[in-house]
């Protein structure tokens, strides 16, 4: 099968890079799926998983929000935050959830409740990434 | 002559410990600017690619613009000032400070046209005491800071260029060269207008829409360019650091050999003396 390079990055380093068949991804506008050969493109990601399929095994990598950028030849994920599934630390992710739900149950302005409402999401999409909950 | 040295041999002892501290520390900031060099390394490859995606989809086919790349009347400035939380660094933190104050005072009449942001417990400190007004700060950083450790400052600061609390917005930090120089800089954040890029731009689809990616795109890409910042100046903070430190241990060690001459010749002086004291004392008797 052919293969399109893809690469993870965030501003503390690479966190993925490997040949794959297929990417897919959450855009804003939908879910997206790469094959080798796509034309050049660029799209916002949501706040998800990316799916890297490679023969039978598929690799999981959550990201916080970024967008990606398709050439033929390879996929970029520029994220702020990304982890591989394993990588992600559960306990953390757990604490983050439960202080997101906290915040969110006091009132408060529009700006912290959507930041809230942010790191809410981000810390069950890393959970559901670490149970491979997709 | 005998207080004078035991004075002169605890000044010893004293200037052997500090220098012993002085070099412990120039040693713990030689492998802070390893680490910290790798940091801005790993860097590298995130920066290079925002910054050709950025550069390919706002300059390419179209002219779309975004608030973020438009210049407009200035009424209020925002200056993000990088110093360290802890002295000990040379003249790091005194550079950076002075070329801001000299800056200000230059462009700037009153307190209402500018607002500081303060990175750093040196430059917070240094501003508060002249009563100029700190819109946002943050201190106590690790000596390796990740993105997430400057994500909400970053980001409220970006936010507070989109919603108008400033209408430019300019960095001052310390450049990393070498270990041995650091250079201050001074950084035009927003609006970003010098988007060139060498790299050939590439023709993309936009999904949904190339606005919609401008939106998502351009604060993620000033976000990241105050990490860049940051990155550097730490590295220049650790180099400044390890220079100071060497240059205290030096002059320590100078300081040490003239005391032991000194030390060597109150104590020849004080033996003449006794021998002296003694002949004297032997010639009385015959």
């Amino acid at each position: 099968m052919k293969t399109i390079k893809v690469s993870v990055v965030t501003p503390d380093g690479p966190v993925y890079e490997a040949d794959v068949e297929m990417v897919s991804a959450k855009a804003q506008s939908g879910e997206l799926g790469v094959l080798p050969g796509h034309i050049p493109m660029v799209a916002p990601l949501e706040i998800g998983a990316v799916r890297l399929k490679k023969g039978n095994a598929t690799e999981l990598v959550a990201v916080s929000g970024g967008f990606l950028e398709v050439r033929p030849d390879r996929v970029t994920i520029l994220a702020q935050a990304a982890e591989r599934a394993e990588n992600i630390d559960v306990a953390r992710a757990k604490a983050a959830k439960e202080r997101a739900e906290r915040r969110l149950q006091a009132k408060q302005d529009d700006i912290d409740h959507k930041r809230a409402e942010l790191a809410l999401r981000r810390a069950i999409n890393r959970l559901n990434v670490a149970n491979r909950n997709f | 002559m005998g207080a004078s040295l035991r004075d002169i041999k605890a000044r010893i002892n004293t200037t052997k410990k500090t220098s012993q501290i002085t070099k412990a520390m120039e040693m713990v900031s030689a492998s802070k600017l390893n680490r910290a060099e790798h940091n801005a390394r790993s860097f590298t490859p995130y920066m290079e690619k925002i910054e050709e995606v950025v550069a390919s989809v706002a300059l390419g086919s179209n002219d779309a613009s975004h608030p973020m790349l438009v210049k407009r009347p200035v009424k209020k400035t925002g200056y993000l000032v990088i110093t360290s939380d802890r002295g000990l660094a040379g003249a790091y933190n005194s550079n950076v400070l002075r070329t801001v104050y000299q800056t200000i005072q230059e462009r700037h009449r009153s307190t209402e046209e500018y607002a500081i942001i303060a990175i750093g417990r040196v430059g917070l400190n240094f501003f508060k005491r002249r009563n100029i007004p700190v819109a946002l700060h943050i201190t106590g950083l690790p000596d390796q800071p990740t993105f997430a450790d400057i994500k909400e400052i970053a980001n409220k600061t970006v936010n507070m260029f989109a919603d108008g609390t400033f209408d430019e917005l300019y960095m001052f930090y310390n450049h990393f060269v070498s270990p041995i120089q650091q250079d201050v800089t001074e950084k035009k954040l927003l609006p970003l207008t010098d988007l060139a890029s060498d790299k050939k731009l590439t023709a993309y689809e936009f999904e949904p829409s190339q606005e919609e990616i401008l939106e998502v795109l351009l604060p993620q890409y000033a976000e990241s360019l105050i990490y860049g910042a940051l990155l550097d100046a730490k590295a220049s903070e650790h180099a400044a650091r390890m220079t100071a430190m060497k240059n205290a241990t030096d002059n320590a060690k100078e300081l040490i050999r003239t005391l032991t001459l000194s030390y060597n010749r109150a104590r020849q002086a004080a033996i003449t003396q006794e021998i002296t004291e003694i002949v004297a004392g032997a010639n009385a008797l015959q």
